[in-house]
């Protein structure tokens, strides 16, 4: 029996109350739950349904203790995770109670009369809430004699997850969590009473980018990861805490392994970034680094033969360093480090550019991208942070508005997605989209229907695909009206870099209404090669390459003559390619890049096939390797140490998972190929790169000016024209994801997506396919009428036979030319990649057939696939 | 053929002291449930005082008549109006809750189907009173000929202008939805009832906050039972006096006392709150057959059992509680000496089982639990064990699960075995096999759920 410290005389803290729990008295926030306020003292409540980022439910009733208000014992013990705390409150939980004791005990037997006991054979258990639970606060044994209640099993409730719904404890943390944060009420309570079930419903999988979560959450071994079980055992696994290499959210996460090889990938917990959620693409893509086809070796072109063959470092990097050297002595190489390396990867390309080729040729923006784009990036998003005043999660979720422009979250930055839906939920957050048509993701943001009253707010601005700058220049009075409320926060995706103006319109209306801008890129190493400076025109820690001043500051960190650096600004990816193609540049060195990633992949191409000298840093054969003189094998994040920046500039760092491989990080690559070409970047380790990035600092001098670039109207299509709406999902043929079939299969169809009235003037039926042509050819898709402005027509940028920079040569924004096709679509699975191509369209048919051959098959990536990033 | 059912046992024409016939006054009256013989039988006059009042005077009425909750709990229903906030910043909505599905419990079916434009004519002054202008009535979905008569009877108040916009020219605008639930238990508690009349899953909400905060689509709502509402056109017209005239101090009015089983003349007894069953049974003719009573339930078969000894409990909401029991929606059934009390208990125990809605743990798996002992012990496999472990699971739910229907659930197991435990001890002297089964159980422990003593020829071999 816990003695009663003589009473606290402090004054209860403003906004606090002062209750006792187990004979300790405790001030505790108004309206904290009881079962939070015991835990904060260490007395733990044993729980299935209570979640603390879930509503209460006070479902299962395990958490049952005694209360005492206003000096009256409650007739019945109460769940105290319904419960909140009130003034003089007393509290026994079962550690001073005999009554909550017996009643936790009862609810513990009650429990487990229904359920298997297959603890030997169930994945979860190891790591099981309600094996624990039961060994701590249940009876020793049962009294129950009868038959069990039993179900057919598992059940597979989609491609991923796997269903057991004899372990099932009813707790609802799956179907809340899939209600209330993520906004996909796939999967509801079925039958009553004991007969209560978890289920689907019919012809309708558990289709959500977020359902791996409910496996993590799910107190017992109800839900499995098809990918996982019977896998391993929680007590035979070594836990890692890493970070997602996926997106720019920066999630902090855990990975499982044993012996070497990665097991599972949980989510980890990180109040400030990802909470304790993660997608899906986080959780399950991971088997790309293990792929069968990954380099281990480096390869150097025979020149015999003209193929690849595989050689020791020794000779790679002599080769290679032979190679650069002279294509740096002839008309230069460009450098395409490509966007997912860490910053220390990042820092490395961009410091072997200048100090080893000579040159500020280096661009990592695998994707459409401007001028515009660049400006608007030194001006106002290099050297921010969440210290220094730039947006972070936490300012969107208190954000009384959040306008989001070209960026669609769900699919590029799903925790921004949670975090936004969190925001709205809440009711205090308006969130609008330009953009084209409702999708999931704005749905999601703008209706929200939980278990109270239902809240929209915000809503979709809908524009024509390149009319968002023009649009945001003249928003409704409405949206004008809430941007100006303080706190307001302004969204820009990569798809920003498609319209022309829209930075420059953006930046406008940020000084405008004092909201604040979020550059939210999809990949993970993007925001981080900006302050590695892997720009034409930005050294590392934003220091513009125009200016002398911070040209010298670098020279003299760096250890080089006044002087030494390259003054002239570089060209950007398009340029380089350009250049390489038509024989102004003379080498290539290419890091994580596909080809079909980049708005015109057959200039890519022709780039890699005109340049004399091309070296691919990679982890698996890309579109370079086939080009490529050599060919220097890299590590996968989870076999290097590293630091990514999420979007918010926030450092997220992670040591290595996977040791002693013999993978090398990118960073240590260059540095010794750039000792072969007689160059000390001192980029051994990423510690080292680290500790230089810490003692270069960043910029102090004046920022360059944000881009005034004016916003042209968008095209008006003529007959049988649209504009192309276009970006990528989430789950596609990005190479990251490859290996893991159980994740496609919750992949979304790729459709076409049209007005009724667009459809109507070409005739289309519903699901008519239909054929989308562009400059590179034509691609055809089954059509789904959609509500969204007439004349446009969305395509996913990369999904199944939709690989739209490939196929059509345009992007987001640009006319194309549609027709209803007679055959029918063959498009419906993502992994074929031969359409029908348009009879009359022999050009279209041509590059369907080429594109569709090759080592890549049907797999473009978004990324290379690699390394360092992968 | 429903009129005849809904009259069987009427008893308005009996001249026995005790009864009070109110709210089923007209039920006898030739095709009651229309508009023409209501209105002629005083139908609609309380509306037009109601009208004229402020509606927080008829609020005050409503408390100082004292009518209490007619669902079970017996809640102050003036108290209940009073916390709708006064000023509406949201819709205010009305609920009845029709899904009359207690055992036992028969008299909202047939008030419906006598007297409908009483509920209505209750609906339109207490939605006045609330500042509510929709009001819901959800029926049992089972009840499909009383929402056929529902229906009926909401069009005909439509046609004649109680219903609408400017109700009778007052300027107060009142809808009523008619609507059939599907057949759950659960949605009989009122914030289940919510859920479901939403289109939800019917399980019940977490309290707070309160359906008078956040009710019916989260607006503040009320929910009211039939009979309570049905009583308020009366009150109007009669005043809280006349009102507390009847029954008792705490529990004035009148009461329909719905009389099943083994009396002589089942049906609805309409007497003051306090009657006995002493009382009643003479008004019902007595036992069937002159067999003697053996137990009954005071308000269906949620609310713990009565035996012989309790036939001059006053059965008002005290009288109930103080002897141990609670008076619930008076669904009295009564039963003989030929009934087993282990085989009823069972029976209402299966249930339970049927009808938990799933959402708790000691309601879902306890109701799965109780009702398998109980059908193992009726069918002469039990031990004295199972008695003990009877009690406990009932103690583990008692007061543990999520809403009430868990509680309601233990009741006849408790009282069943509080007063004829000689009755379920019988049940064990039969299974004679139990001390050798139960031996290899122990040995069996643990290996397979389904026990030795379970083994239906084992039994038999014993008897």
């Amino acid at each position: 029996m816990t003695v009663a410290p003589e009473a606290d005389t402090r004054p209860v803290p403003e906004g606090h109350v002062r209750l006792t729990i187990d004979g300790v008295e405790v001030d505790a926030p108004e309206g904290e739950l009881l079962i939070r306020t015991a835990e904060r003292m260490g007395i733990v409540i044993p729980r299935f349904c209570d979640h603390p980022l879930l509503d209460p439910a006070g479902a299962c009733r395990q958490c049952l203790v005694e209360v005492e208000v206003n000096g009256r014992a409650m007739p019945k013990p109460q769940a105290s995770c319904t419960m909140t705390v009130s003034s003089g409150m007393v509290v026994k939980t079962q550690r001073t109670s005999q009554v909550a004791d017996k009643a936790q005990q009862g609810v513990m037997e009650l429990l487990l009369i229904n359920h298997p006991l297959d603890c030997p054979v169930c994945d979860k258990g190891g790591e099981c809430p309600l094996q624990n639970q039961a060994l701590k606060h249940g009876r020793s044994d049962s009294r129950f004699r009868d038959s069990k209640r039993t179900f057919a099993k598992p059940v597979s409730i989609s491609s991923q997850i796997l269903l057991d719904r004899e372990r099932c404890v009813l707790c609802q943390r799956c179907t809340r969590f899939s209600k209330q944060i993520a906004g996909d009420p796939f999967i509801e309570l079925l039958e009553r009473g004991a007969l209560q079930q978890i289920g689907i419903a019919e012809q309708q999988p558990f289709q959500s980018y977020f359902s791996g979560n409910t496996i993590q959450i799910c107190p017992v071994g109800a839900l499995t990861s098809a990918d996982y079980r019977f896998r391993s055992r929680p007590f035979d696994l070594v836990s890692t805490p890493g970070v997602c290499e996926h997106c720019s959210s920066g999630c902090a996460q855990r990975t499982d392994w044993r012996r070497g090889r990665v097991m599972r990938r949980l989510a980890g917990e990180d109040p400030e970034v990802n909470e304790e959620w993660n997608c899906d693409k986080g959780r399950f893509a991971f088997h790309y680094a293990t792929a069968t086809d990954r380099f281990t070796r480096p390869m150097v072109r025979d020149a015999a033969t003209g193929q690849l063959r595989d050689s020791s470092w020794t000779e790679a990097l002599r080769i290679a360093a032979d190679g650069l050297m002279a294509a740096r002595d002839s008309r230069g190489a460009g450098v395409l480090p490509g966007g997912r390396l860490t910053v220390e990867d990042a820092y490395a390309y961009s410091k072997f550019a200048r100090m080893a080729l000579g040159t500020n040729d280096i661009d990592h923006r695998a994707r459409a991208h401007s001028t515009e784009e660049l400006d608007f990036l030194a001006s106002t998003v290099v050297g921010t942070g969440p210290g220094d005043g730039a947006v972070t999660y936490a300012d969107l979720e208190s954000a009384p508005t959040v306008l989001c422009a070209a960026f669609e979250p769900e699919e590029e930055s799903p925790i921004v997605f949670l975090r936004l839906r969190k925001a709205a939920r809440k009711g205090h957050t308006k969130v609008f989209h330009l953009g084209q048509w409702d999708s999931p993701g704005v749905e999601k943001t703008v209706d929200i229907v939980g278990s109270g009253s239902p809240i929209h707010s915000g809503g979709l601005l809908p524009c024509p695909p390149g009319g968002e700058a023009e649009m945001l220049q003249e928003l409704p009075a409405e949206v004008d009206e809430a941007l100006c409320r303080a706190g307001s926060i302004l969204v820009l995706g990569e798809r920003a870099a498609r319209v022309p103006g829209l930075y420059s319109a953006a930046v406008r209306v940020a000084e405008r209404t004092g909201a604040r801008i979020a550059w939210i890129p999809r990949r993970a190493g993007e925001r981080g090669a900006v302050e590695a400076g892997t720009l034409p025109t930005l050294l590392p820690g934003g220091r513009p390459v125009a200016d002398a001043a911070a040209r010298a500051d670098l020279e003299q960190t760096w250890g080089l003559e006044r002087g030494a650096l390259p003054v002239a600004p570089g060209r950007d990816v398009d340029g380089i390619l350009a250049a390489a193609a038509s024989g102004e540049l003379s080498g290539l060195l290419v890091g994580g890049v596909d080809p079909n990633d980049l708005p015109d992949p057959g200039l890519a191409e022709q780039a890699l096939r005109s340049a004399e000298f091309v070296v691919s840093l990679e982890l698996r054969p890309s579109a370079a390797t086939e080009h490529a003189d050599v060919v220097l094998p890299i590590a996968p994040t989870v076999e290097k140490s590293g630091t990514f920046l999420n979007w918010e500039g926030r450092a997220r760092e992670f040591g290595s998972t996977i040791e002693r491989t013999g993978a090398v990080p990118d960073c240590r690559v260059l540095d010794t190929l750039a000792v072969e070409m007689d160059v000390d970047l001192f980029t051994q380790t990423p510690a080292a790169v680290s500790g230089e990035i810490g003692r270069l600092g960043s910029y102090s001098g004046r920022r360059p000016q944000a881009p005034r670039v004016a916003a042209p109207s968008p095209p008006r299509p003529g007959p049988g024209q649209a504009l192309l709406a276009t970006w990528r999902q989430l789950l596609d043929n990005g190479s990251l994801q490859d290996g893991e079939p159980h994740l496609a299969g919750t992949a979304r169809p790729p459709v076409a997506r049209l007005s009724a009235g667009t459809a109507g003037r070409l005739g289309l039926a519903e699901h008519q396919p239909v054929t989308v042509s562009g400059p590179a050819g034509a691609l055809t898709l089954a059509s789904e009428i959609t509500e969204m402005p007439d004349g446009v027509v969305w395509l996913p940028g990369n999904s199944g036979p939709s690989r739209v920079n490939r196929e059509l040569g345009v992007g987001h924004g640009a006319l194309v030319e549609l027709a209803a096709a007679e055959a029918p679509s063959t498009s419906a699975g993502p992994s074929t990649g031969d359409n029908p191509a348009r009879p009359d369209n022999p050009a279209g048919a041509a590059t369907q057939l080429g594109s569709s051959t090759g080592p890549g098959g049907g797999r473009t990536d978004d990324s290379r696939t690699d390394g360092g990033e992968g | 053929m429903t009129e005849a059912n809904a009259q069987q046992g009427s008893p308005a024409s009996r001249e026995t002291a005790p009864l009070t016939p109110v709210l089923t006054r007209r039920w006898l009256s030739p095709e009651s449930w229309t508009l023409s013989t209501y209105e002629q039988l005083e139908g609609y006059t309380a509306l037009r005082t109601a009208l004229r009042a402020d509606p927080d005077q008829l609020v005050e009425l409503v408390k100082s008549a004292g009518l209490r909750g007619r669902g079970g709990a017996g809640f102050p229903a003036g108290v209940k109006w009073g916390f709708m906030p006064k000023e509406p910043s949201k819709p205010h909505y009305l609920v009845i809750n029709a899904d009359e599905g207690e055992p036992g419990t028969c008299k909202d079916v047939p008030l419906m189907m006598a007297d409908p434009h009483s509920l209505i004519e209750g609906c339109i002054i207490a939605s006045y009173a609330m500042r509510a202008n929709h009001c819901m009535i959800y029926v049992r979905g089972e009840a499909l000929h009383c929402v056929r008569r529902l229906h009926h009877a909401v069009r005909e108040a439509y046609d004649a202008g109680y219903l609408g916009t400017n109700v009778l020219g007052s300027g107060f605008d009142l809808d009523i939805v008619v609507h059939a639930g599907a057949g759950a238990y659960i949605c009989g508690e009122e914030t289940a009832l919510l859920d479901s009349l939403e289109g939800k899953r019917g399980q019940p909400r977490l309290k707070p906050p309160f359906p008078a905060q956040a009710g019916l689509y989260s607006c503040p709502t009320t929910v009211n039972n039939v009979e309570t509402i049905a009583s308020v056109p009366y009150i109007v017209n009669g005043g809280s006096d006349w009102f507390r005239a009847m029954g008792r101090e705490k529990s004035p009015g009148p009461k329909i006392y719905s009389i099943s089983g083994h009396v002589e003349n089942p049906g609805q007894y309409e007497a003051p709150l306090g009657t006995t069953l002493r009382e009643l049974l003479e008004l019902a003719g007595g036992m069937k057959d002159g067999i003697p009573l053996k137990f009954w339930t005071p308000g269906g078969s949620s609310t713990p059992l009565f035996t012989a000894d309790h036939l001059d409990v006053p059965l008002d909401f005290e009288g109930a509680t103080e002897a141990g029991s609670m008076l619930g929606t008076t669904a009295l059934m009564i039963f003989n000496e030929t009934v087993s009390v282990p085989w009823a208990v069972m029976k209402w125990t299966q249930f339970y089982e049927h009808e938990s809605c799933g959402k708790c743990t000691p309601c879902r798996e306890g109701c799965f639990w109780l009702a398998q002992v109980l059908e193992r012990m009726v069918d002469g496999r039990g031990t004295e064990e199972d008695i003990d472990t009877l009690l406990d699971v009932c103690d583990n739910i008692l007061g543990r699960s999520f809403c009430a229907l868990g509680d309601g659930a233990v009741s006849p197991i408790t009282s069943g075995i509080k007063y004829f435990r000689e009755e379920f001890l019988a049940l064990c002297d039969r299974n004679e096999g139990a001390r050798g089964t139960q031996d290899e159980r122990d040995d069996k422990a643990g290996e397979h759920g389904r026990s030795q003593a379970g083994d239906p020829a084992l039994a038999g071999a014993a008897r």
